[in-house]
Formats: C-alpha cells, structure tokens, sequence
C-alpha cells in the first residue's frame, strides 16, 4: 500500500529525517512511536504531501506520489489539534473531502450522517463546532478523514489532547473501527500506551531514523537498544561483558538467555524480573521511594555499586522505605542490548 | 503577485517617474543640482518643518481621542451601534475641500461657534488638528476596535486569574496584541495628515502649508514643475522613511492571533466606569462628528429666503450655474457611485491577490512589496493625477478618453486600505486549517475560497467598504483627470466652491450632504451584510 523509500528532509543544518524506509501493507495498523523531533510528525507531513522531500520517494500501491500535490493523493490526516473549519457545522465539515471530490450533495449528505453515526455523533450534523467538547471534535475529525475513503488514513498524535479515561475509550474503538472497515492506518505518537494498544506494527523514531520496527510485543519484549528501552520506560540498565549465559556487571553476576550476544554489551532487567529477599542474598540494595501503581507498587533500590534500580513489588510484600534488602534477576526478564552509542 | 505588481508598475510607478522626470531633466540631461537649491529656500524649509509638526500632533491627537473610542465600539454593545460605526465612518469619506469648509463653516469668521460665544479657530492650527482627527477618527476605530473586537477576552482573563489586575491584564495581554494595528492605524493617520491639502488649503491660510499644498501651488498656479518634482521626490522618501520604520516594528510583532467572533466579545456596559466611557465617547461622536456634519446640512439648507430645499432643486439643472457645467450637477451622483464601484472591484482584485501572494511567501522581497503596496498613500495625489494625463495618452495605453482612467485612479488608493485591513486577518488564519482542507482533496485555489475566505469574509466587506469609501472621496488625482462632463462628486463640489455667490456656496453645500449621504447610505448597508452574515461564523 504505501512505501517510503529513503525518505529526507532537512531544514537546514538539522536532518529532521534521514533517509527513512517504510512499508505499510493493506489493512495494517502502523504507529510510529517517538519523543518530539524525533521525526515523527515530519514522516507523516511527507507522506500527505504537505513537506516536500530533499531525497528520496514516496509511493502508494506501486504509483510514485512524490511529484504529486496534497490533495491528489486521496489520503486522510487527522491532525494532532483536528483542525476543523470553524465557519461550517459538523455535517460540512465531515463532507468537505466529499465535496472536493465531486460528489453530489444528496450522496453527501447521506454519507456524512452515515459517518457521524459510525464515530458514535448521530445527528449532530448541524452543530456548531465551536459548541463541541474535545471528545467531540476528534471524532467528527475522524469522521472528516474517513468520509472521501481514503487508500491510507493517517493520525498526528490521535488522542494527545483527550483526558486518560476518555483516551483508553477512544482506542479501543478506532482499533475495533478500523479492524472492521479495514482501514489502512498510518499513525504518530509519543505515547507508547496508545501505540501498544492501537497498532498491528510498531516504528520508534530516533533523531530522524528508524531505531526499531516490529509487533507492539517484539518491541516490548526485545527493545533493540537502550535508546528504545528508556523511551518504553525501562531505566535498569547497566554496562556489561557477556561470557556464554552469564554478564558481568556493576550489580554482579547477571544471568542471562541462551544465545545471547557476547562481549561489551548492556543489560537490561524489566521491573518485573528484579525478585527482592532477605538481605543476604543477592546484591545489597537499600530501598528508597516507592510509588503506588494499583496493581503493584514500584520500589526505587540504591545498590552499593552501579545505577538505581527499579522493582515491581506485590502490595503486600512491599519492603519499607530505608530497608535493607537482597536483589537477585530472573533471567526470564533480562535482555542484552548492544552497547550504549 | 505578478498582477498587482504590473498594475502599480504601470499606473503608479510610470505616471509619477514621467511627472518627476519632466521637472528634473532639462534637454535630456539630469539636473540633480535642483534638489539642492529647492532644499536650501528658507521657505521650503518652513513647509517641512510644518508638515511634519502637525502630522505628529495630529497623530497624537487622534489616536488619544479615538482609542477609547475603538475600545467601545469593540467591547461594549449598546442601541445604535451599527448606525454610530457607520456615522464615524462618513467624515472620512467627505472630500478633504469640504471638511475644510465644514469646520470653517463651525470655527470660522460668522461661523457656528463664532456666532455663539464669538470663538473663532481658524486663524490657529487648532482648526488644522480638529479637523484632522475628525477626518481619521474612522481609521484609528475600525483598525484598532476591528480587531479588539475578535480578540478573545479569556485571554485577559487569564491573565487577571494569574493575579494581574485590571489595567496590568490589559497592559500585558491586550495591549500587546493591538500595538501591530495601533501602530498601522497611527501610520495611516500619519500618512494623511502628513499629505493633507484639502483641509490645509482652506483652514491653513498663508501661514500654514503642507508639502501637498505646496506641490499643488508649484505646478498648478506657479508651473514650476521642478520645484514640484523636488518636493515630491522628498514627500516619496520621507513617506518611504515612514513606511520602513513600520514594516520593522510590524515584523517583530507579528504573531498569530486567536480570533474569536465579535457578537460574542461585546457586552452591555457594566458598571459606572464604563458607563462613564460610552458617555464620553458619545459626547465626542456628537461634538466631533456630527456637529461638523450638521452644521454642512444646516448650511445646505439655509437659503436666503429661510430654510428649504432651493439648492438642492438648483442642482437638477445645468444652467442655474452659468457655465460652471455642462451636465447638470446631480450627474455627479450617478458618476460618482459608478466610478467608485468599479475602483473598488479593481481595488479587491488587485489588493486581495496582494495580500493572499503576502501571506504565503516570506522574505525580504515580499516583504518590501508589503510597504511597496502603502506608497500610493503617501505619493502626492496631484503627481499621480497629472502623471496619469501626460503618460497613458498615447497607444497602446491611450486611456484619456476612456472612463477607466478614474476608477483605476482611484483604485490606487484604494489598494493600500484592502491589503492592510485583509493581511493581518489571513496571516491570523491557521496555516494547518488549509492543510487540512489540501488534504482533504482541496486544491490551492480551492483551499483559499472554502477556509481564508469566508474566514476573511468580515475583513473584505471592511476593506470593500473602504476602497469604496476612499474612492468617492478621492479628490486630488481625480480633478486632474475627470473629464468635464461626468465629474464626480467631490470635483463638482470643488468646482462650485471655487465661485462665488451665494447660490454656489449653497450648492456645494447641497452636493457635499448628498455625497454624505451616500455614503452613510453605503456604509450602513455594509453594516447590515456584514451582520448578517456573521451567523456563519
């Protein structure tokens, strides 16, 4: 369906994407994930057209779209902020895709109540937009970006400005939405939560480069480097010398899987694999601040030697805060990455 | 931007480098000697010493009586404000020769005032400045208050919930947002006031004389062409000064405004401070604005044989005047309003792809086009005139005998009002609004008429209205190029004020209340379109 190849744009000195190659297939649910200037929002801007590229081509089902202006390609954007018209009701603006194409009023009129129904706003086609709440507006921005049908639907930080409750609605409902109309989605945002529970395939962006692609669980369980792993909020990782199945590091000896990577390597321990017990086994941490996440509790451990650690503790056998406890790692939950750049 | 850039290549830019080049060229040679000895006559010096004196104070003047004014008219809702915005509006659209008669009529010698507590004015600047603000209270009102009154006040409110009080919430929040219009509002009063002739011509005297006066002197009575060539190269550079220093300060601050509709920004007034306000506003409409205004109505009907309509029936027939005429006077109206149509079509064409081709681009180039657009303001109307009669009369442009030459005249004056009013409005639309329509299969052209122009829409009626406005009004370049039978209505005005008698004056009085009229008439009708539409918004 869409292909990117070598995608660049600099402005200026500042490469804000660097040769980037992606595919996204028929029906499939890609996000991009990222920190801002990662690059991100300007795939999205090249791909719709409205960036002009320095180098390299665009291509939807195998025709070249990079001579090509905006609103030639057929695509669907919905912008981070929706960007309705202020000076049409809802119904215009959920049929102004259709009216740029031509088609004829009735059918539009038709097609946009059809649309509203779909996101869940029957019959509010002659509302106001300014009388609408955020919730609101982003789905008659979807139902804009979905009404002329387009090859590729596209999303800038979908859900960035709704509150959380609202956003965890929301995703179930565009995955479900999209499954069942077999949308082709190319999405973006800095929200690994959304991305996980939104996409069929995961890109986080580094500096204007692909750092990693692959299923929401491949990312999850194998970050590529510990720029991924920081961005997906693991922070337990630490320089070390992998020897067969066993790494030499500042918290010990840490065991990790078969087949992993040999030599200067870092090493990555998931909250969940970090097991506290009595102080005399393991590596000596005393415990600082602990946060209360519902299900379980996160518990900060200072070791003697080597960066902080985090845990993931039952509420019940939650150390106290100032106690001193051993650490040991199921290799279970231990990755090796390639070393820091 | 390839169109208007011919249009005032070609009937600006040629006309008055022709005029500036017959005064300075003797026998195909440069003589830029001349500009030194011009320079150099005590009396020259004394006009420039002037004309920059009073347009300073008329600017301080004007913008320190009309802010409040904009701030009403923004803010406060109240029963007749449509009419009052309409009548504000009138006094800038009277030719200049008939505002200086007005105020003559109310200061001077047998006048109003004079009449009634014997205070005479016209021998002082007073007069010069009175009628100066009186003439651009309009400007200062719709520039400033038009866009006060889309600015949202949450912003402020914001602001006071921050712990600024009051004033501190509007020095900091509001205050900043409106400088880039206070400060084009203080620019084209500058501008006027700097180039004023009509006013001056009759309220000045001898004593006082503006460089426009004195160009208009040099070439129509004295034919010293050079000397008019020096004075208005120098009027071009100090009005190309002026205009510099401005694109300066608007570059800088420049911002995207959050617009929000002006039906829901206005309140009733609150309280007695801002009762107070409106009162005080109103008593300077009424004193400033229509006390003028009625006493021209008073004069046009006061005949000899006690109030009535004899100059007015005197109008309908070419012959009452002698050989002033060779069309009745009341043709005037009906020319008038045709020319000024088509001046403002011309107007928006031009000064809207201007300022479309403004927003887009960026740059150094573009930006010297943006002041580049405000020079007609500045340039001696006379020079244009005159420059129109001696260079578009030979093919391919012979336009002298066509009826074109006036609209296209007066259009340049015209261009200037609708790119300022419409620029700081489109460059305030959201760029990602017209992506988001590109997107959506919008072409360019597309994209412009569905989201910049009915977002703009309120902001080209406004410029319409005045294009049209400055159009009936235009005076100085007009009388040089109307042809004898089918004068406007301000050059018929002139014309019947430069003879004497009683039933002249009386006429030109009638002429001046009917041309007024149609303005008032315009203006509110402008009104009426601009609310009914704003339901859209």
């Amino acid at each position: 369906m869409l292909a990117v190849e070598s995608a660049t744009v600099r402005f200026g000195k500042r490469t804000a994407l660097d040769a980037v190659d992606l595919e996204v297939a028929d029906h499939e649910i890609v996000c991009v994930l990222g920190p801002s200037g990662s690059g991100k929002s300007t795939l999205l801007r090249a791909v719709a057209g409205l960036q002009p590229l320095d180098d390299g081509r665009v291509y939807l089902d195998g025709a070249d779209q990079t001579a090509l202006p905006v609103h030639r390609r057929g695509l669907g954007l919905m912008f981070q902020d929706h960007q309705l018209f202020p000076h049409r009701d809802v119904g215009a603006n959920v049929a102004f895709g259709l009216k740029t194409h031509g088609v004829p009023r009735a059918e539009r009129d038709r097609r946009a109540g059809e649309l509203l129904d779909l996101v869940g706003l029957p019959g509010a086609g002659r509302r106001a937009v300014a009388a609408l709440s955020g919730g609101e507006q982003q789905r008659v921005a979807l139902a804009r970006a979905l009404a002329p049908r387009p090859k590729l639907l596209m999303l800038d930080e979908p859900l960035g400005q709704l509150d959380r409750s609202l956003r965890e609605r929301l995703v179930v409902e565009l995955r479900t939405l999209f499954g069942r109309l077999g949308t082709t989605v190319l999405a973006v945002t800095h929200d690994q939560g959304e991305a996980f529970a939104l996409a069929d395939r995961v890109v986080v962006m580094r500096d204007g480069r692909i750092a990693q692609a692959g299923t929401p669980l491949e990312v999850w369980q194998r970050p590529a480097s510990s720029f991924v792993a920081r961005f997906l909020g693991f922070d337990n990782l630490v320089e070390a010398t992998v020897t067969g199945t066993a790494a030499e590091t500042a918290w010990g000896k840490v065991a990790v899987p078969e087949g992993s990577p040999q030599g200067a390597c870092q090493v990555l321990v998931r909250p969940g694999g970090v097991r506290i017990s009595g102080p005399k086994d393991g590596l000596r941490c005393t415990v600082g601040v602990r946060t209360f996440r519902g299900h379980h509790v996160t518990v900060k451990l200072r070791p003697g030697d080597g960066p902080a650690l985090e845990a993931e503790c039952g509420l019940r056998d939650t150390p106290e805060e100032g106690a001193v406890v051993g650490v040991t790692f199921d290799p279970e939950e231990t990755v090796v990455l390639p070393p820091a750049v | 931007m390839a169109v208007p850039v011919a249009f005032f290549a070609l009937f600006f830019a040629y006309p008055v480098a022709a005029i500036v080049g017959r005064g300075l060229k003797a026998d195909g040679v440069w003589q830029f000697g001349r500009i030194g000895t011009v320079l150099s006559r005590p009396d020259i010096l004394d006009v420039l010493r002037f004309t920059t004196w009073q347009a300073l104070a008329s600017t301080a003047l004007t913008l320190l009586i009309a802010l409040p004014g904009a701030y009403v008219f923004a803010r406060l809702e109240f029963p007749g404000k449509q009419l009052l915005r309409a009548v504000v509006t009138v006094p800038f659209v009277l030719p200049t020769v008939v505002v200086g008669t007005a105020f003559l009529a109310l200061l001077g010698r047998g006048g109003f005032l004079d009449q009634l507590w014997g205070v005479r004015l016209d021998t002082t600047v007073w007069a010069i400045l009175l009628a100066h603000v009186f003439f651009n209270y309009a400007v200062v009102v719709r520039t400033v208050g038009g866009l006060w009154a889309q600015l949202d006040p949450r912003q402020e409110e914001a602001a006071r919930v921050l712990g600024a009080g009051r004033l501190a919430a509007w020095r900091r929040v509001t205050l900043p947002a409106l400088v880039p219009a206070v400060a084009a509002a203080a620019l084209m009063v500058f501008l006027f006031t700097f180039t004023s002739f009509g006013v001056v011509q009759i309220l000045g005297g001898p004593g006082y004389s503006t460089l426009e006066v004195e160009i208009y002197r040099q070439t129509a009575q004295l034919l010293d062409l050079p000397t008019a060539a020096v004075l208005t190269l120098v009027q071009f550079a100090a009005v190309g000064g002026i205009l510099a220093v401005h694109a300066w300060t608007v570059r800088r601050r420049e911002t995207a405004l959050k617009l929000v509709d002006p039906a829901q920004t206005a309140r009733p007034p609150r309280g007695a401070g801002q009762r107070a306000l409106l009162g005080g506003v109103l008593l300077t409409v009424l004193l400033l604005v229509l006390l003028p205004l009625g006493v021209l109505v008073e004069r046009s009907l006061d005949t000899s044989g006690g109030y009535g309509f004899g100059f007015y029936r005197a109008l309908g027939s070419a012959d009452a005047n002698g050989s002033t005429f060779l069309v009745p006077p009341v043709d005037a109206i009906g020319n008038s309003l045709r020319y000024a149509l088509a001046a403002t079509l011309i107007a928006l064409v031009i000064g809207g792809l201007a300022a479309a081709a403004l927003t887009r681009r960026a740059g150094r180039l573009v930006r010297g086009f943006d002041a580049l657009l405000m020079l007609p303001l500045g340039v001696s109307a006379v020079t244009v005139g005159f420059g129109f009669l001696i260079t578009l009369d030979e093919p391919p442009l012979d336009l002298r005998t066509s009826w074109i030459l006036v609209p296209l005249a007066q259009a340049l004056v015209g261009v200037p009002f609708v790119v300022r009013t419409m620029l700081p409005v489109l460059r305030a639309v959201d760029h990602r609004l017209r992506e988001a329509a590109a997107v959506l299969g919008a072409s360019p052209l597309r994209a412009w008429r569905e989201v910049d122009l009915p977002l703009v829409r309120r902001a080209v009626l406004v410029a319409a209205g005045f294009a049209f406005a400055v159009s009936l009004g235009e005076f100085g370049a007009t009388v040089f190029i109307a042809r004898p039978d089918n004068p406007t209505l301000p050059v018929a005005v002139a014309r019947l004020l430069g003879r004497s008698g009683e039933l002249n004056y009386g006429q030109a009085m009638a002429l001046s209340t009917i041309l007024m009229l149609v303005c008032a008439v315009s203006l509110l009708l402008l009104e009426r379109i601009r609310t009914d539409r704003s339901g859209e918004f």
